[in-house]
């Protein structure tokens, strides 16, 4: 009973100092995303709230919370207060299987730095990403707005698509690691066997579908503000927009997280021995944190990096390169792994397997597809 | 008709592989995006900052004083004549004697008045001044006003302080 009590509170306070981390990242992330994209236009961005702007967010919240909450007279009202409810709750649940950090050791007793280790870790993320886009959906139709039910239409139809080739890519991980916990994959990934090097193919499918599963540029298809006026949350204003914008930059805080659980080692950095040796395990494991959080941080910039470069897809081009490009690729990326781990190399034959897509697909355009004519 | 040679016809056929694959074109944004990211800003914060504009933009008017620090002006009105806007107005008055050191010529300008809200800053005035008396200064723009009789400015905020001279840039 005792043991059972001291193993409640340390979850309670690991899930509660992920939730404080995770929301101070996703308010955060819009003042980084002001910048950067400041930045990559030659300017300077927001730098008037505090020294370099940084109380920008909170200038941002108060303005959000100040504005009038309006709900629409021929909305239904219920769902319309829903939606973004179902989207924040979504988006804050997932980082639950993410495993933080390894397992500390605190008075004779060890903790995981994880919320909950279940041995279905990776299909939970996918259920959560999934029940994700109701919000979306929900937001859309109770705003009775053609365009917001527009944007939520779309927003439905490309996370269905975008989610089948992520599941195809995170199959290979399930078949090198042979588990679903996401905790035993990121131990199998220890000492610099991250899954990107086994697995480039498998990790460019599957950023792609992240971007989708984000409703990041290039897909943002579902606000999409020159065709939509912006999409689902067209009707929204006050802090309920708040909470759509805030659960898009809780998604990407947590799908980098999970990319770099599944494909960079999670917790895994260069030097663990020699920090474990010198300082103690326990101060690995709080570097291996920083480490994580590092990565997920990182995948941050690349989204907004990508967002501040490539144009929005048309919405023919989204599904075509979902159904006829990422789907086939990952069926093939199953295959080659499945190959590897078959012949028991599987860095070479994944390496092979990108040289024989390349010449394959370098044979097919020579052969079949029409050139320029000069 | 062919104005010159460099019209480039565009030709539009079929994406090659590397078009169509999406990835080569898009590693290409990105190091361009990387780029600007670490090249220097080019925002001016204007408040704070400001640009020089170069010595002949024209800004706040001002009365000069000569060396001795005499006004100028004789109003002899042709800046008001000048004037396209028909902001300028004064009153002209005779030089007492004993005032020689005050006013150089033997007439001046008693009251002078420039109504900035009509004011549209072309220059005229200081092109038409035959004692090179008022001029646009390059380093001083009107301050925004809030009330309407901040509008019309009079002698006391036009003419020269001897201890705060303008000098133009290229003056001697």
């Amino acid at each position: 009973m005792e043991l059972l009590n001291t193993v409640f509170i340390a979850k309670a306070i690991i899930v509660g100092v992920v939730f404080a981390i995770t929301l101070g990242i996703a308010a955060y992330s819009t003042y980084f995303e002001r910048k950067i994209a400041a930045f990559m236009q030659d300017r300077i961005g927001p730098d008037r709230a505090g020294p370099f702007g940084i109380l920008q967010p909170l200038a941002d919240a108060v303005k959000m919370f100040m504005k009038e909450d309006f709900i629409p007279a021929n909305s239904n009202k219920w769902l319309f207060i829903a939606g973004p409810c179902l989207s924040m709750l979504t988006a804050l649940m997932t980082s639950a299987v993410v495993p933080f950090g390894d397992s500390v050791t605190i008075g004779g007793a060890t903790f995981d730095l994880q919320g909950i280790d279940v041995n279905i870790g990776i299909l939970w993320v996918f259920g959560i990403v999934s029940l994700g886009v109701y919000g979306i959906m929900i937001g859309g139709w109770a705003s009775n707005n053609k365009f917001a039910l527009l944007g939520a239409i779309r927003a439905a139809s490309q996370n269905i698509s975008y989610e089948l080739a992520m599941g195809m890519a995170i199959i290979t991980i399930l078949m090198i690691t042979g588990s679903l916990s996401t905790k035993q994959i990121v131990e199998v990934q220890q000492n610099g066997h991250w899954n990107i090097f086994y697995q480039p193919l498998g990790f460019l499918i599957f950023i792609i579908c992240a971007f989708a599963e984000c409703n990041r540029t290039p897909f943002d298809l579902p606000e999409c503000e020159t065709e939509l006026i912006g999409g689902y949350h067209t009707e929204y204003s006050s802090m309920k927009l708040g909470f759509y914008l805030f659960a898009e930059y809780i998604n990407m805080f947590i799908s980098g997280a999970v990319m770099a659980t599944l494909y960079f080692g999670g917790y895994d950095y260069p030097g663990v021995e020699f920090v474990t040796q010198q300082f103690g395990s326990n101060v690995a494991s709080f570097v291996g944190v920083g480490a994580l959080i590092g990565k997920s941080l990182g995948f941050v910039f690349v989204f907004m990096w990508v967002r501040w470069t490539i144009p929005r897809f048309r919405y023919d081009q989204l599904m075509n390169l979902g159904w006829t490009g990422l789907i086939p690729l990952a069926m093939y990326n199953v295959v080659v792994t499945g190959f590897g781990i078959l012949v028991g190399k599987p860095f070479m034959v994944s390496i092979a397997g990108l040289v024989v897509l390349i010449a394959a697909l370098f044979v097919y355009d020579q052969l079949l597809v029409k050139k320029k004519i000069a | 008709m062919k104005l010159s040679n460099k019209t480039k016809v565009l030709e539009q056929g079929e994406m090659t592989l590397a078009e169509r694959m999406y990835l080569p074109a898009i590693v290409g944004g990105m190091a361009t995006t990387l780029k600007h990211f670490f090249s220097k800003p080019v925002t001016i914060r204007y408040p704070e900052q400001t640009r020089y504009l170069g010595p002949v933009y024209r800004g706040q008017h001002i009365l000069k004083r000569d060396e001795a620090g005499a006004e100028r002006c004789t109003a002899c009105g042709l800046c008001a004549v000048a004037c396209p806007a028909e902001a300028i107005s004064m009153v002209a008055e005779e030089r007492k004697a004993g005032e020689e050191t005050l006013y150089r010529e033997e007439k001046y300008a008693k009251v002078y008045e420039v109504n900035m809200l009509r004011c549209i800053f072309c220059g005229l005035c200081e092109e038409a001044c035959p004692k090179e008396a008022i001029f646009l200064r390059h380093d001083t723009m009107v301050p925004v006003f809030h009330q309407r009789d901040e509008v019309i400015w009079g002698k006391d905020k036009l003419v020269e302080k001897m201890d705060h001279r303008y000098l133009r840039d290229g003056w001697k």
